[in-house]
């Protein structure tokens, strides 16, 4: 340990931002949670309540305005301490944040779409300060051209920003995700920006029943915030935001790759903690009916839920089929999908956005490349792109990629490799030619 | 150095691993900057001369200098700090013109 390491484990407290916390007390927690009637927007608006951060930058857009909304009114009431402020556009909402949280304050926000487009800059800074935060993201087709409702597009353009990105299929999950996100982030191994992604309308809008947990077993699950590193420390001054010569900058990109992988951990611990205080247990990944399967789904967010509804419906038949859901794309959990995916023949990955000119979207390219280390008997994996800006997904067109998957296990090559689930009219040629990447199957 | 004096210049072997360096690019040192001689930022610009003669010890120029290159003594002006000075000629400007004990010359005349 150098010098600089071993000062970086002085005590350094804020005043006025920090307090001694209180142990957790689950039976206290389960005696006075309440089962409530929530949208996503209502129950991230909660969370945010329950944790109290001490600034609140923000800019309404849809579909998390209501995000915002609430938390203006819980000030107004006087059930929040924090500071709202409200700016001129999204750019300077993230500027604020970053400031903020440089300060040595606990920092949220919310956005969608075009907001968090109007974010890029501020989201590398916020990532490359180290600045934890969270961001609740209310996903929306991005323009042009102008669509209002839900995909991933977004968020997959922010996934190489640095931030952490949770994505939730429900709206509990939603409420579990902020409270979650705010100790993962702020973990001194982690120490990084959070985004808890919720989709478009199907959750920010949509109503749910949901336990609201007890505000202050939350705030004591959450605990006190306390960085090391802050503007407002005269005792141990420090600055943010500097020129970082060619020496030095690789360095700091290794810190917060560090962060990210030590996340994956971190991620696994915050969320057995969470199981233990409230019942409800997180992991990197939210497997289901995978244990003898032979083919499945890979999905993130709320359509989850439809395509496990149709994997119950085979595995009455007697279809050994699974849903295999991703909650964070940052950190790419690879090591933990790839045991999951290894014994299976056929694999379609089901990506909410599009990458025009890639091969194919962004889960499935990094499905694909995680898995090239065992090609010998790895299973096909095929990419589907559905839903995009707010196009449904029905259970039909998920029947019709599970038999695409069964075909494919049977040897038939004309499956195609990627193809927009729902889209009129022929698929482009040089896509069918792709033909499945024609792995052998079963060779390992 | 390709890096415009924003370097450290110093060698690899002398210079933390990752592991050492604070997160998000912290610096806890306060007042480094003095250490980083960015003077010849100026390159073939301009290098204000003072004329102590001349000077009214105003101190307009130490006032507006953006680099703090006016060197103090007692409360008065004795010099400029040629390592940091990046020639903006400020101070030439805030001179009163009355005095103008501050003229910018090229820098290609010290040569």
């Amino acid at each position: 340990m150098t010098a600089s390491r071993r000062r970086s484990k002085t005590k350094n407290e804020v005043r006025g931002m920090s307090t001694q916390s209180v142990p957790q007390d689950r039976a206290d927690s389960d005696r006075s949670r309440k089962e409530v009637v929530l949208s996503g927007n209502m129950a991230v608006a909660h969370a945010l309540r329950q944790v109290d951060p001490h600034v609140f930058p923000g800019y309404p857009i849809t579909p998390s305005t209501k995000i915002m909304e609430m938390v203006a009114s819980f000030i107004a009431n006087g059930e929040m301490q924090c500071e709202l402020v409200a700016v001129e556009s999204e750019h300077s909402a993230l500027s604020v944040a970053v400031g903020a949280a440089a300060a040595g304050a606990r920092v949220a926000s919310a956005t969608s779409s075009q907001g968090l487009a109007f974010m890029w800059e501020m989201l590398y800074i916020a990532a490359g300060s180290q600045l934890p935060m969270v961001l609740a993201v209310g996903n929306r087709a991005l323009s042009a051209p102008i669509n209002g409702f839900s995909d991933h597009g977004e968020a997959m353009g922010a996934r190489d920003s640095g931030w952490l990105q949770f994505h939730s299929e429900s709206v509990q999950e939603t409420y579990d995700n902020i409270v979650q996100a705010f100790r993962i982030g702020e973990d001194r191994r982690v120490r990084l920006p959070v985004m808890v992604c919720l989709d478009g309308f199907v959750l920010t809008h949509t109503s749910e029943n949901i336990f609201l947990e007890n505000d202050e077993a939350i705030r004591n699950f959450v605990r006190p915030y306390r960085t090391e590193y802050t503007l407002l420390n005269p005792d141990r001054p420090v600055s943010y935001g500097l020129g970082d010569p060619p020496e030095f900058y690789m360095e700091h990109k290794m810190r917060q790759q560090a962060g990210m992988e030590r996340a994956l951990q971190v991620i696994e611990e915050v969320g057995a903690e969470f199981g233990r205080c409230f019942g409800r247990h997180y992991g990197l990944l939210d497997p289901y009916r995978m244990e003898d399967a032979e083919v499945a789904i890979v999905i993130l967010g709320s359509e989850a839920g439809r395509v496990k509804n149709v994997v119950d419906e085979l595995r009455a038949s007697g279809k050994k089929a699974g849903v295999l859901r991703i909650r964070f794309v940052r950190p790419f959990p690879d090591e933990q999908i790839v045991k999951h995916l290894l014994p299976l023949r056929a694999v379609a990955v089901m990506d909410r956005s599009y990458a025009p000119g890639a091969v194919g979207a962004p889960v499935f390219q990094e499905i694909r490349s995680s898995l090239y280390e065992y090609r010998g008997g790895a299973p096909h994996v095929i990419n589907r792109i559905y839903g995009l800006g707010g196009r449904e997904l029905r259970a039909a067109d998920v029947r019709t990629i599970f038999s695409e998957l069964d075909s494919l296990r049977a040897g038939n090559e004309s499956v195609p490799a990627i193809r927009l689930v729902g889209l009129r009219g022929e698929p482009l040629p040089n896509w069918r030619d792709q033909q499945a990447f024609k792995m052998p199957v079963g060779q390992s | 150095m390709s890096s415009g004096g924003f370097s450290t210049e110093k060698p690899d072997a002398e210079l933390p691993p990752w592991q050492e360096m604070l997160p998000g690019s912290v610096l806890d040192q306060a007042g480094n900057s003095v250490h980083r001689k960015t003077g010849f930022w100026r390159g073939g610009g301009r290098r204000p001369l003072l004329d102590l003669k001349l000077c009214v010890q105003c101190l307009h120029c130490w006032i507006s200098c953006p680099d703090a290159c006016f060197i103090l003594s007692d409360g008065k002006v004795i010099g400029i700090d040629y390592d940091h000075c990046k020639g903006c000629g400020i101070c030439s400007r805030e001179c009163p013109p009355m005095v103008n004990a501050i003229v910018l010359i090229d820098e290609g005349r010290f040569r």
